[in-house]
């Protein structure tokens, strides 16, 4: 269950605008990525977000470059969540294989502003708003078993007996 | 009830007899791309706890993205990378130069028909235009694949898109894929496989064929096929590494789509800024100035695209206060180019040709934009802040468009009568 602060924005975020190429071939430390999140497309971002804010978006969230930064500094900036109507599929997987949970919902999200407070509970798989509660559907299990372990690679040391 | 390309390609990997729509499988693919982001790949594998590739000789590295190295911390990236090259005993390695990935294994010969290919790239989709299902992963994907070799895969709906007619030059299929996403939009065919076919793809070159399914990815799709004909498998011969089956889709096969095009007829298209289904028809932006025009990349960086443009170059100068940037997408084109006496057309007219690579592309080096900058370029996006400032901007368009364009210092229609054309 996570309670957090809305950031809106609307359809097709491409992974260019959320962190730019200029920064995807240089090593940074993940404080550093969060420094650059949203840059091309919201210079408040970075110095405003705070640890659990939620990102809810229109149509297309992700869409463009597969670069895995695009989801690394939206969670290394504290973004709890990413709503969106529909993800980009490379951006969708980033985003699982990273621990960032990603749900996609469409009811609703068009009355979710910038500011408001969102709740999110996966177990029954809603997200409330303002008194509405959205259902949003269940992760296929092998997803889920990515998400839970905290990402992709902690999910194949687990399998391998690393952990 | 038939199947299609991509559930043939998936069932098969898979070991099964069919798969549906939504069916997750686990898969091992037979071949995998990283470029220069194998450094930090690199990385991430060694967070795993295995000491080696699971499979080196499924592997194809290629520096293609900020090549040569203009700042110390890509040089080091690519250090690391030659060096984990050698310890893992990676032998499908090319170095700075060689050309850009989506050029490389299609030359080199990994891209052949029926075979499952990923890459840490979106416009992985490309291998697409030779009959391979192939698509873009993440960076911890990549990782995982060196060391296990696996990965799960969910089967996709699929769309035919149906092309009739016939291109005429100046016309090329960027235009057509231009009017394409234009129409269906960035996300109009989001996780859906791809299928193109018609009359117009056929009488394509491959080349032609190739910014299709590069550009799949440019409306979402998860791969963009093309059926393999006489013309794939004579390309393919001397360069496929290893023995290939063409697969087809069923006759009867299932799509939730079907849309046509006509491609004769077809007016220039342009992809105006900041997205690339933003496309309009070129009279609604014919007299826009320029600043850069950029021919190119991944998607229009080959011989017929420097061809098309060093016709319309020749006799002809690049307007004053106008970059144009020749980039040839590998040394095997570039070599062409030279030979054909392309380059000497390029330089004679004022141009800049720089290294086979990505360049300016992706915005890290290589002739990116100040503020207020406008860029007429044959790549595949033009995302706000892609080629350096978020205040550029950024248009897409043809060879033939790009080039007429850089002689006028203004997008200009390559049918126009100075290039020779009919308008």
């Amino acid at each position: 269950m996570i309670e957090g602060r809305v950031w809106k924005y609307g359809d097709d975020v491409n992974t260019d605008v959320i962190f730019p190429g200029k920064y995807t071939y240089q090593p940074l430390e993940p404080a550093e990525m969060a420094e650059h999140a949203m840059e091309d497309l919201d210079v408040s971002f970075a110095g405003e977000v705070k640890k659990g804010d939620v990102i809810v978006a229109g149509y297309n969230f992700g869409c463009g470059s597969s670069r895995e930064q695009a989801a690394t500094c939206l969670k290394a900036a504290g973004i709890a969540a990413v709503i969106a109507k529909s993800f980009s599929r490379i951006f969708f997987r980033n985003a699982i294989n990273n621990g960032l949970p990603v749900i996609e919902l469409e009811d609703g999200v068009d009355d979710m502003e910038k500011g408001d407070t969102v709740s999110i509970d996966f177990e029954a798989g809603t997200v409330t708003h303002k008194g509405n509660a959205y259902h949003f559907p269940a992760l296929p299990k092998e997803v889920l078993a990515i998400l839970n372990d905290g990402g992709l690679i902690p999910h194949v040391r687990k399998q391998l007996g690393r952990e | 009830m038939g199947m299609s390309f991509a559930q043939k390609v998936l069932a098969a990997k898979a070991g099964l007899q069919s798969v549906a729509v939504g069916q997750i499988v686990e898969i091992e693919p037979d071949y995998c791309l990283s470029h220069d982001n194998t450094a930090a790949i690199s990385k991430t594998f060694k967070k795993i706890g295995v000491e080696r590739v699971k499979y080196p000789e499924r592997f194809v590295i290629v520096l293609d993205h900020t090549v040569p190295a203009s700042i110390e911390k890509y040089a080091l990236g690519h250090k690391e990378i030659r060096e984990f090259v050698y310890e893992q005993g990676i032998a499908n390695f090319y170095d700075a130069g060689v050309g850009i990935c989506h050029q490389v294994l299609p030359e080199k010969g990994f891209a052949l028909p029926g075979k499952l290919i990923l890459g840490s790239d979106s416009h992985t989709t490309t291998y697409g235009a030779f009959g391979a299902f192939s698509a873009g992963v993440g960076r911890s994907e990549m990782a995982v694949l060196y060391a296990t070799g696996k990965i799960w895969l969910k089967t996709p709906a699929s769309f035919k898109i149906v092309v009739s007619g016939q291109l005429e030059e100046p016309i090329t299929s960027k235009d057509l894929v231009l009017k394409i996403i234009g129409m269906i939009g960035a996300d109009g065919a989001l996780y859906r496989s791809i299928e193109f076919t018609g009359r117009a793809i056929e009488q394509m070159s491959l080349s032609s064929r190739m910014v299709l399914s590069n550009m799949a990815i440019e409306c979402g799709a998860k791969n963009g096929y093309i059926a393999p004909d006489k013309k794939t498998f004579a390309f393919l011969d001397g360069r496929a590494v290893c023995e290939y089956t063409a697969v087809y889709p069923d006759p009867d096969a299932k799509y939730e789509k079907v849309l046509e095009f006509d491609a004769t007829r077809l007016d220039p298209q342009v992809a105006k800024p900041h997205t690339v289904d933003n496309v309009s028809p070129i009279e609604d932006v014919i007299g826009t100035k320029i600043d850069q025009a950029l021919i190119g990349t991944c998607t229009n960086g080959r011989l017929e695209d420097l061809r098309l443009a060093a016709k319309i170059l020749s006799g002809n100068r690049v307007a004053h206060g106008v970059r144009l940037l020749i980039l040839p997408a590998s040394q095997e084109v570039l070599l062409g180019a030279l030979k054909e006496g392309l380059i000497e057309t390029f330089v004679e007219a004022g141009a800049l040709v720089l290294n086979p690579g990505c360049g300016p592309c992706l915005g890290a080096h290589q002739g990116v934009l100040a503020p207020g900058e406008v860029c007429l370029s044959t790549a595949n996006r033009n995302f706000r802040g892609r080629m350096g400032s978020r205040d550029a901007e950024i248009y897409l368009a043809s060879p033939a468009t790009v080039a007429a364009s850089a002689i006028t210092g203004v997008i200009t229609d390559p049918r126009a009568e100075f290039v020779g054309g009919t308008k």
